[in-house]
């Protein structure tokens, strides 16, 4: 029982720290590629067809390739960056691969529901345009983009899992190799509510903080 | 109807007085707009002057072109043809750089306001004294002052959800003036405020005019607002303007069936519950001259007082429509008078009575 426990404990960590790396860098790289893909619309701030073309089919690349699916096709990427394909790391790079274009998806959403009326009064005040980015755009979509980002994570937690099963450790692992391969069910219900836990309580401080940052 | 003629006076010749000082301040030369994949013009050789200090007002129906127009004149919205002379400056001749600076000079407040929500009233006002790298105390100083004009100091501190339309209407222009401009576009601003409301920020701007000496060129639909506010009117139809003058003087006396449409004066009329009873000729003893007074801003005087000694006390008033506009009489006056003082009314001296008489008909058992 206590090593279960300890082989819980650890597993919780193993995702956390799989969660928090990727979804950490997935706001990085994601945050200015919404950015990016908003203000280089037609009639935007910074008009680029082109790279607004190319930005967004990458993004729709990444996303439409399942998850699974990813992660085995990533494999000599993977190797290449952090050396080897087995543990926690391995499964850092398809996670963040996957989840950035998914946050930037719905950091986009956010920023280009700022009403236009906010860009045009901010040009007849004598705004540069990164101005605008910087000081309109962002503050003003600030309370989507957290939501968004609590979606990724909650995204980000199940796809750990499916990671974990081809090896990355963590909660998945623990109801893979457990829960699954020997049919122990107190462990695959243990994992079951340690993950309905977790993604409760990110859920319960995603919409607080959105919230409180939402002055509308 | 019959028509008397009214003797000629010095009031007829008396001309629009601008309060503004003469000098030019925006030149609007045949000025086009046309939107891609449209057929017609938005805005089509559209020529204008506005004066230096004169609040201008340009009037429309929605669609008219009039948004577009305001837009030209800080090149939100670029013109297919033409130019905009502000200042001696073409604007658009300027750079992408040179324009930022350009519009840190020209205020501007809108229909919906467009503030900021993650910020509050202080820091929406205190935003474009930073972007434009003014240090924190000089920021500090101007936000406070022009809280104070704007009379919102105890709501520094709220968010702009917690305001009313009238409150955010006032952070828009505290914003609008940050950089002390000489020039204030005022779109729509008023339109999304109830009546009472509308008022108090007419008045705000007016004192903004009076105070700070700022050019103010508004649009509208609303004529109230250009009766209460404007010096000068334009109204545009169908992306041209095709009337324009003092607004005391359009006001009274519309040339165009759009202006009388929008400006929809009072005293055009005729009350209803006279027609019934009118003839064109007098119907037997009892008949009474029905009589229109008009007032078109020549400088007459409505005193009934006066009407009333002329007629001997024997006088109707039927209907009346008089207001000020620029301290001018505009309106009519329908006045019954027993046949015997209609002649003297007609002969009698009413230059400083009436701009303009009229017999409309009699009306017969009234």
């Amino acid at each position: 029982m206590s090593l279960t426990i300890e082989r819980l404990w650890s597993g919780l960590l193993d995702t956390l720290l799989m969660v928090g790396v990727s979804s950490l860098l997935a706001f990085a790289l994601g945050l200015p590629m919404a950015v990016i893909l908003v203000v280089s619309g037609r009639d935007a701030l910074f008009p680029s067809p082109t790279l607004n073309r190319v930005l967004g089919w990458v993004v729709n690349l990444f996303r439409s390739v399942p998850f699974l699916i990813l992660m085995v096709a990533l494999i000599p990427f993977t190797r290449w960056v952090v050396g080897t394909t087995y543990g926690v790391w391995a499964a850092v790079v398809p996670l963040t691969l996957a989840a950035t274009p998914f946050f930037a998806r719905i950091a986009e959403v956010s920023l280009r529901e700022v009403d236009k009326g906010l860009t045009e009064a901010a040009q007849a005040m004598g705004f540069h345009r990164w101005h605008i980015v910087w000081h309109v755009l962002l503050p003003e979509a600030r309370p989507g983009i957290v939501s968004g980002f609590t979606i990724t994570l909650v995204t980000m937690i199940n796809a750990s899992a499916m990671a974990g099963a081809i090896g990355a450790g963590g909660l998945g692992d623990l109801a893979y190799r457990y829960g699954y391969q020997r049919f122990d069910m107190q462990v695959m219900l243990t994992v079951i509510v340690v993950l309905v836990a977790l993604v409760t309580l990110l859920q319960l401080c995603g919409d607080r903080l959105s919230r409180r940052l939402n002055h509308r | 109807m019959v028509s008397l003629s009214l003797p000629e006076t010095e009031a007829t010749a008396r001309t629009a007085a601008p309060r503004a000082s003469g000098k030019i301040h925006v030149t609007i030369d045949a000025l086009s707009k046309r939107y891609p994949g449209q057929q017609a013009d938005a805005l089509h050789n559209v020529s204008l002057s506005i004066q230096q200090g004169e609040i201008f007002g340009i009037i429309g129906r929605s669609g008219a072109g009039k948004s577009t127009l305001i837009r030209c004149l800080n090149r939100l919205e670029a013109p297919t043809a033409g130019r905009v002379v502000i200042d001696g400056t073409d604007i658009s001749a300027l750079s992408a750089r040179q324009l930022v600076a350009w519009r840190r000079r020209t205020g501007m407040i809108f229909q919906h306001f467009n503030l900021l929500s993650a910020k509050t009233v202080r820091q929406n006002i205190e935003l474009p004294l930073k972007v434009a790298g003014v240090p924190a105390a000089a920021r500090a100083r101007k936000v406070d002052e022009l809280l104070a004009l704007v009379g919102l100091e105890a709501r520094q501190h709220a968010w702009p959800a917690q305001l009313s339309g009238g409150q955010k209407q006032r952070v828009g222009i505290a914003r609008a003036l940050v950089h002390d401009p000489e020039l204030l576009l005022c779109d729509e601003a008023t339109s999304a405020l109830d009546p009472e409301t509308t008022r108090a920020i007419l008045a705000l701007l007016k004192k903004i005019n009076q105070q700070r000496h700022i050019t103010i060129v508004l649009i509208t639909h609303e004529m109230d607002v250009v009766h209460d506010l404007c010096h000068t009117v334009a109204v545009i139809d169908q992306g041209q303007i095709i009337e324009r003058g003092p607004v005391w003087q359009v006001y009274s006396e519309p040339r165009e069936e759009t202006t009388r449409q929008l400006l929809n004066p009072e005293y055009q009329r005729l009350p209803e519950n006279i027609a019934p009873y009118l003839s064109e000729r007098r119907q037997n003893r009892r008949s009474r001259a029905l009589v229109r007074l008009r007032y078109n801003g020549q400088g007459a005087h409505p005193d009934l007082g006066a009407l009333a000694t002329l007629a001997s006390g024997e006088i109707t008033v039927v209907y009346s429509a008089i207001e000020w506009v620029q301290n001018r009489a505009i309106g009519q006056l329908l006045l019954l008078l027993d046949a015997k003082h209609e002649a003297q009314f007609a002969q009698r001296q009413l230059a400083n009575l009436a701009d303009r008489l009229e017999v409309v008909g009699y009306v017969t058992d009234y």
